[in-house]
């Protein structure tokens, strides 16, 4: 592949770009009503909540590419 | 609950001053930003200088459409937790937008593309595949550009307000400011847009449970009414929908920014890293997605009954808000439908003028000819599309969506693949892209144009989103034809 600065400091930093993936397509992990948070049943608040991981796991890895 | 809702004069005069409002502001959007607009890269890139907090609005205004408002809560009305794949979806999209979009941008910017099939062209050479690339672009998006004006029919049959007219008249101020300011005006209206969404969302959803006794009443009685309902409905998934839950939203999720408006909005950014650090901001709107899709559940809890599910979200607003906030909400809603719309005009236009007329009918072409060509494009593909919504029936939005993504998913080789491997030939990808046609339309046609297909492997059954099998035999075959023609190009030793 051609050099450029996309080029991974740390491998390890692009793998977690699948992490949300893993957590949310594998639904055995979170298809269920309890724990239920704020009156919302667990599938949806763990989906919720994947919102700002993801958005979090995006800037950790934005800033180990820096 | 009467079909033929009465004229309320307090939200229909709210809802035409924001439509006026927006209007003016697509005019004025050709002298924002000022560029040469006879030139495609300014009228149908905006001359590539947005940054972040632009960007942001565009990407969102763009990509979070009036599906979003309408068919999403419709679908979760209608049969629960399955209609939250979209959630999912438009999580998982961004980790691709944020690995894969910027190196896209780095070489279109460099090598001045405009579309995804100036990209294949560039990096392949040859007409043909690209002009397939472009087809495609545009066919998956005429649905799409449809499926806006279903939202848009929506909010103004919920202001009481019947016949085509009222779309009709929308769409052609829509064309027309398209037409004079190109994607300036979506882009400077989505701020309107999404501020307005915004506003609806959040109160929407801060004074519905309100009214109706809190969230885990909500999800009670979309509990209860799921059970009684029975079928593979609930607000949790059935064991045999998990892989049809899970393979719409990745099929999904890889499809989305292969569409001609999500590639114009993202080519239009001023900075690879723009466009990653939008992959971070953008996510705020799957929130608002999610709570938009809860509008479905607090339907059921309201005791709203529609015949027609896409009526769900108009309804819950009209039995439960004053007028004023009504018109508010509907104004939104249509506007929501405005930029997108012009959007994939803007880039179904570019993809046809470059890959498909310069290439093969006029390669001579001036760089002004290249831009008021695209300009009158973009006028035919928004009447193509209300043609399209005149003679289709519109309970189907949804899934032609999702058809559209079957096919757009198709070029998905073409256009990732080669950032990543020089290995592939136009063969390769041009038969794996044929052969996912064929199959993904064959199996959508063989399942009544619905989205997934279930998998028979010994015993075992999968429902499976029916584009992510046609990208997986595209694939397949784009490899092996791959190796088999690199061979032939390479004499034997």
């Amino acid at each position: 592949m051609e050099s450029d600065n996309d080029a991974p400091r740390g491998p390890w930093l692009w793998v977690a770009l699948f992490i949300p993936y893993v957590a949310l397509l594998w639904l055995p992990f979170y298809n269920d009503t309890r724990p239920s948070f704020a009156g919302f049943p667990f599938f949806y608040w763990y989906q919720f909540l994947w919102v700002p991981l993801t958005s979090l796991l995006l800037y950790i890895v934005h800033r180990g590419l820096k | 609950m009467n079909d033929l809702t009465p004229v309320d004069p307090v939200a229909m005069t709210i809802f035409i001053a924001f439509f006026v409002l927006v209007t003016v502001v697509g005019f004025f959007a050709a002298r924002w930003k000022r560029g040469d607009l006879t030139q495609l890269h300014e009228w149908g890139l905006g001359g590539r200088q947005f940054g972040v907090l632009i960007s942001w609005f565009l990407v969102g205004g763009d990509f979070y459409t009036a599906y979003t408002v309408i068919a999403v809560p419709a679908l979760v009305y209608s049969v629960g937790a399955y209609g939250f794949f979209a959630l999912p979806y438009t999580i998982i999209v961004y980790p691709f937008v944020f690995a894969v979009m910027p190196k896209l941008w780095k070489i279109a910017h460099a090598k001045n593309h405009i579309t995804g099939a100036d990209y294949v062209q560039g990096e392949y050479g040859g007409k043909w595949f690209p002009a397939a690339v472009a087809i495609t672009g545009i066919v998956a998006t005429m649905p799409y550009i449809a499926l806006q004006l279903v939202g848009m029919q929506v909010v103004i049959k919920g202001l009481g307000v019947t016949g085509e007219l009222p779309l009709i008249i929308a769409f052609v101020i829509l064309a027309l400011y398209t037409y004079t300011s190109g994607l300036r005006a979506p882009a400077m209206i989505a701020f309107v847009k999404d501020i307005m969404i915004y506003i609806v969302v959040i109160a929407a959803v801060w004074l519905i449970p309100l009214k109706l006794g809190g969230y885990a009443h909500v999800f009670d009685s979309a509990d209860q009414y799921f059970k009684a309902k029975g079928g593979p409905t609930g607000i949790i998934l059935k064991p045999g929908q998990f892989t049809a839950y899970a393979s719409l939203a990745l099929g999904s999720a890889l499809a989305a920014f292969m569409y001609p408006h999500t590639m114009t909005a993202v080519l239009s950014s001023s900075s690879a890293m723009t466009v990653r650090k939008n992959a971070i901001f953008l996510p705020a709107y799957t929130l608002l997605l999610g709570l938009i899709a809860l509008l479905g559940y607090m339907a059921i809890a309201a005791g709203v009954h529609v015949k027609s599910a896409s009526d769900v979200v108009p309804a819950l607003f009209g039995t439960l808000f004053p007028s004023w906030f009504v018109g508010f909400a509907a104004a939104a809603i249509a506007i929501s439908a405005l930029v997108p719309a012009a959007i994939m005009s803007i880039g179904a236009a570019n993809l046809f003028t470059r890959n498909l007329w310069r290439p093969l009918v006029s390669p001579d072409m001036s760089s002004t000819a290249e831009a008021s060509t695209a300009k009158l494009v973009s006028l035919v593909v928004k009447f193509g599309a209300l043609l399209f919504i005149v003679f289709l029936p519109t309970q189907y939005a949804i899934d032609l969506q999702l058809l559209g993504g079957v096919w757009i998913l198709q070029i998905f080789p073409a256009i990732v693949f080669t950032l990543y491997t020089r290995r592939l030939t136009t063969p390769g990808l041009f038969l794996g892209w044929l052969f996912g046609i064929v199959l993904g339309t064959g199996l959508a046609i063989s399942q009544g144009l619905k989205p997934v297909y279930v998998v028979h492997l010994g015993d075992a059954s999968w429902p499976v989103y029916i584009g992510l099998i046609a990208l997986v035999v595209n694939v397949i075959v784009t490899y092996v034809v791959s190796i088999v023609t690199r061979r032939s190009l390479v004499p034997a030793a």
